[in-house]
C-alpha cells in the first residue's frame, strides 16, 4: 500500500519524439487512477515509466514518497498486468503465480499459502496444475491478476488488461477487477482507451491527449464539467455535440451555419461577438411538445433505434449543414422518422460553452 | 495441411507431370541405394573378376572390426561436440545481437557469411590456421607452452575438425536462434523483470525454456550435418587421421570403398548410415513437425 505521485514527468525518445510532455498526477493510497485517451497519447508510456520499463527523461516518479526514477522494475515493488497477460507459457498456473515470490527468496510454505489463498479468491483453485494454453481468456486474465496479488505489491499497474476479451467477459472482468482492487485496497494505475472502463473503474480519471493530461478529476466531475472540447468529445457516448456559434449578448447564441439563435437556460452567456462552441450531450436534449419552449429544431436525417433509447441524427433546421451533425438521445418510446422536425429543449444548466479558438471551457 | 486440389481430366497427364521428379529420385537415389544394399551382400575378389554372394558376412565382419567400432564412437563424439559447440556459440551471438537495436541487421548479415563458404574451403582455411609448421595458431599456442600437432595427436586433430565444422554451422544456428528469440514476446521478459528476475535468471527460467523447440530442432539438424555433411572438411584437413582419430563413418565409407576398393564392406557401411539417416528423419518428423511443446 502506498501513494503514487508523478511530478512533471516527461519522456522524449532518442529520435526526438516527445511521447509524454509533462504530466503530474497525485494518487492517494488505495485509489484507482485511470489513464484514458486515444492511441498514441502517451498513456502506456507513462505507465511503463511508473513500472520502470522505460527511462524517465525528466520529472520524478514517487512511490510511497520515495523517488524511484533510478530503481529497476523489481525494486519498485509494483505488479503489472499486461494486455496479452504475459503468462509464462511453459509454466503451470501455480508456478506462474509463485515465480515472483521464488525470485524474492520467500520460504516455500509461505509461497504455497499465498498462492493458494490468491487462487481461492480468484476462483483458480481447480486450475493450478494447468498450463496457460489450457485456459480460457477470462481465466488467463485471472491468473495475471493472481500473479499480481500474491506479491502484495505497493501498486498495481494495468495496461489495457481487458482489450483482448469479448464484450460480455470484459464487462464481467471489469467488475471483478474493481472488486479485487477495493478488497485489497491497492493503489492502482489503469490504462485504457475504453471510456466505459475509464468511467466505471476510476477514482481519479486522467484524460490524456498528445502527451499531456487534458483533465484530471473524478469521473463524474469530468463528465459534468469537461475542461476542453477534447475531453468533452472523448468522454461520453455518443460524444457531445459541439456547435459553432457566435455570442449575441443577452439574445443568446447565433449558430454559425445559418441556424437559429439558441439561448440555453441557466447558462451564463459570454459577451457579444465572441466565437464559441456550444456543447450539448445527446442525452441532455428533451423533446418538447410545443415549439415555443424549444431551444433548437432538429431536422432528422437518420434514426437509430436502440430499444431503450432512440438516437436522432440531424441538423438544426434552417442550417446549411456546415456545422456538422447533431445527435439527440431520446427515450426509446418516442416514435421518430427521417424528415421529422423535432423541437428540442436543452436541459437547464447542462449546456457547455467553449472558446472556439482555444477549445478551453468558458 | 490444406492444399488446393486440382482435378485432371486426363488420367495419364498427372503421372506424366510427375515423371521428371520420379526419374530423378529413381536414378539418383533409389538405384544407388539399391546398389549399395546389393553390394553389401557380395564379396569381390582382389582383381574384380568375380563376386560371391556372402549373405551378412560383410556386416558381421564390420561389427567385429575394432576400426569400425572406433569410427562409430568417433562419429558420436564428433557429432555431439560439433552440435554443442556450434549451438552454444550461436546462442551467445543471437542473444547479444537480439539486444541490439540499430546495428542488429548489420551483425546478422556479417554472422551469416561463413555459411556461404564451401566445406572444403573452410577446411583448408582452418588447416592453414592450425598448420603445425606455418599456422599462426600453433605459433601462438607454443608461446603458452602448448605443442599443437594435429598430424600426430588425435585429440588435436579432433579439436581441429570440430572447430572447422562448427564454425560453418554457427551461422545457420545463429539465424534460427535469433528468430526464436524474436518470437518471444517482450512483455514476458518485462513481466519476469517486474517479478524480480535478473538477466541471467530470466534467460535460464524464461528465455531458454521457450527456445527449447528451436534448440531441439537445431540439435537434430546439427547432428545430421556433423555426421553427413562434413566429409569435405575432414578430407581437406586430417583425411581421417592420425591413425583413424577423425575417421568418422562417412569418411570411412569413402576411405574403404574408393581408396581401399573394398566395395562389400563399404556398401555395408553405407547401409548402416542409411539406417541412421532414416532414424534421425523419423525423430525429426515425429517430434519437430509437432512444434512448440510447452
Amino acid at each position: 500500500m502506498a501513494t503514487v505521485e508523478l511530478k512533471d514527468v516527461k519522456k522524449t525518445y532518442a529520435g526526438g519524439v516527445e511521447a509524454v510532455k509533462g504530466v503530474s498526477i497525485d494518487i492517494p493510497d488505495g485509489q484507482m487512477c485511470v489513464l484514458v485517451g486515444p492511441s498514441g497519447c502517451g498513456k502506456s508510456t507513462l505507465l511503463r515509466m511508473v513500472a520502470g520499463l522505460e527511462t524517465i527523461t525528466a520529472g520524478d516518479v514517487l512511490i510511497d514518497n520515495n523517488v524511484v526514477n533510478r530503481l529497476g522494475p523489481a525494486e519498485r515493488d509494483i505488479a503489472m498486468v499486461f494486455q496479452n497477460y504475459a503468462l509464462y507459457p511453459h509454466m503451470k498456473v501455480y508456478d506462474n503465480m509463485a515465480y515472483g515470490l521464488r525470485n524474492r527468496g520467500m520460504p516455500r510454505p509461505e509461497i504455497d499459502q499465498r498462492v493458494r489463498e490468491a487462487a481461492a479468491t480468484l476462483g483458480l483453485a481447480e486450475l493450478l496444475e494447468r498450463k496457460p494454453r489450457e485456459l480460457s481468456g477470462g481465466q488467463r486474465q485471472r491468473v495475471a491478476m493472481g500473479r499480481a496479488i500474491v506479491r502484495s505489491p505497493k501498486a498495481f499497474l494495468f495496461d489495457e488488461p481487458l482489450s483482448n476479451l469479448d464484450a460480455k467477459l470484459r464487462g464481467q472482468m471489469r467488475i471483478e477487477i474493481k472488486a479485487i482492487q477495493r478488497r485489497f485496497g491497492v493503489t492502482s494505475i489503469y490504462v485504457t482507451h475504453d471510456q466505459v472502463e475509464a468511467m466505471t473503474l476510476a477514482d481519479i480519471l486522467v484524460v490524456m491527449n498528445a502527451g499531456l493530461a487534458e483533465q484530471i478529476g473524478t469521473p463524474l466531475s469530468i463528465y459534468e464539467r469537461p475542461a476542453t472540447t477534447f475531453v468533452a468529445g472523448f468522454i461520453g457516448s455518443p460524444s457531445m455535440n459541439l456547435m459553432k456559434a457566435v455570442a449575441q449578448g443577452a439574445k443568446g447564441l447565433q449558430l454559425a451555419d445559418g441556424g437559429s439563435v439558441v439561448k440555453p437556460r441557466d447558462t451564463e452567456l459570454p459577451q457579444g461577438g465572441r466565437e464559441v462552441l456550444l456543447g450539448v450531450r445527446p442525452e441532455h436534449f428533451t423533446l418538447v411538445k410545443d415549439g415555443k419552449n424549444a431551444d433548437l429544431e432538429l431536422s432528422v436525417t437518420a434514426v437509430e433505434t436502440l430499444g431503450a433509447d432512440t438516437l436522432a441524427h440531424g441538423r438544426p433546421s434552417g442550417s446549411n449543414g456546415s456545422g456538422g451533425e447533431i445527435i439527440a438521445r431520446l427515450p426509446g418510446a418516442s416514435r421518430i422518422d427521417e424528415g421529422d422536425v423535432l423541437p428540442l429543449a436543452i436541459d437547464p444548466g447542462l449546456a457547455h460553452l467553449f472558446d472556439a479558438a482555444s477549445g478551453q471551457r468558458i | 495441411m490444406q492444399t488446393k486440389r486440382t482435378v485432371f481430366p486426363n488420367k495419364a497427364l498427372p503421372y506424366f507431370l510427375l515423371l521428371p521428379q520420379l526419374a530423378v529420385t529413381g536414378i539418383f537415389f533409389l538405384w544407388p541405394a539399391w546398389q549399395a544394399i546389393w553390394f553389401s551382400f557380395l564379396r569381390e575378389d582382389a582383381f574384380g573378376f568375380k563376386s560371391t554372394f556372402v549373405w551378412l558376412e560383410n556386416y558381421a565382419r564390420l561389427f567385429n572390426s575394432a576400426s569400425y567400432i572406433n569410427s562409430i564412437s568417433i562419429t558420436f563424439t564428433f557429432a555431439f561436440a560439433v552440435a554443442f559447440l556450434s549451438m552454444a556459440v550461436a546462442l551467445l551471438f543471437a542473444v547479444n545481437v537480439n539486444s541490439m537495436i540499430r546495428s542488429r541487421n548489420a551483425y546478422t548479415t556479417l554472422l551469416v557469411w561463413p555459411y556461404a563458404v564451401a566445406p572444403a574451403v573452410a577446411g583448408i582455411l582452418w588447416w592453414f590456421l592450425f598448420n603445425p609448421s606455418i599456422g599462426i595458431l600453433p605459433y601462438l599456442l607454443s608461446m603458452a607452452e602448448i605443442r599443437w600437432n594435429h598430424r600426430t595427436s588425435q585429440a588435436d586433430a579432433m579439436t581441429l575438425v570440430v572447430i572447422a565444422a562448427s564454425w560453418k554451422q554457427i551461422s545457420y544456428n545463429f539465424l534460427f536462434f535469433l528468430a526464436g528469440l524474436q518470437a518471444i514476446p517482450n512483455s514476458l521478459i518485462e513481466a519476469a523483470a517486474i517479478d524480480g528476475a535478473g538477466p541471467f535468471k530470466r534467460f535460464r527460467t524464461i528465455v531458454f525454456p521457450l527456445l527449447s523447440p528451436t534448440t531441439f530442432f537445431l540439435l537434430v539438424v546439427n547432428v545430421v550435418y556433423a555426421m553427413f555433411d562434413t566429409f569435405g572438411i575432414i578430407h581437406a584437413t586430417t583425411e581421417g587421421g592420425p591413425a583413424g582419430g577423425t575417421n568418422i563413418m562417412v569418411y570411412k565409407v569413402y576411405a574403404d570403398g574408393v581408396i581401399g576398393l573394398n566395395l562389400g564392406s563399404s556398401s555395408a557401411q553405407s547401409v548402416v548410415l542409411m539406417c541412421v539417416v532414416i532414424f534421425l528423419t523419423v525423430i525429426q518428423f515425429r517430434y519437430i513437425e509437432r512444434r512448440v511443446q510447452y
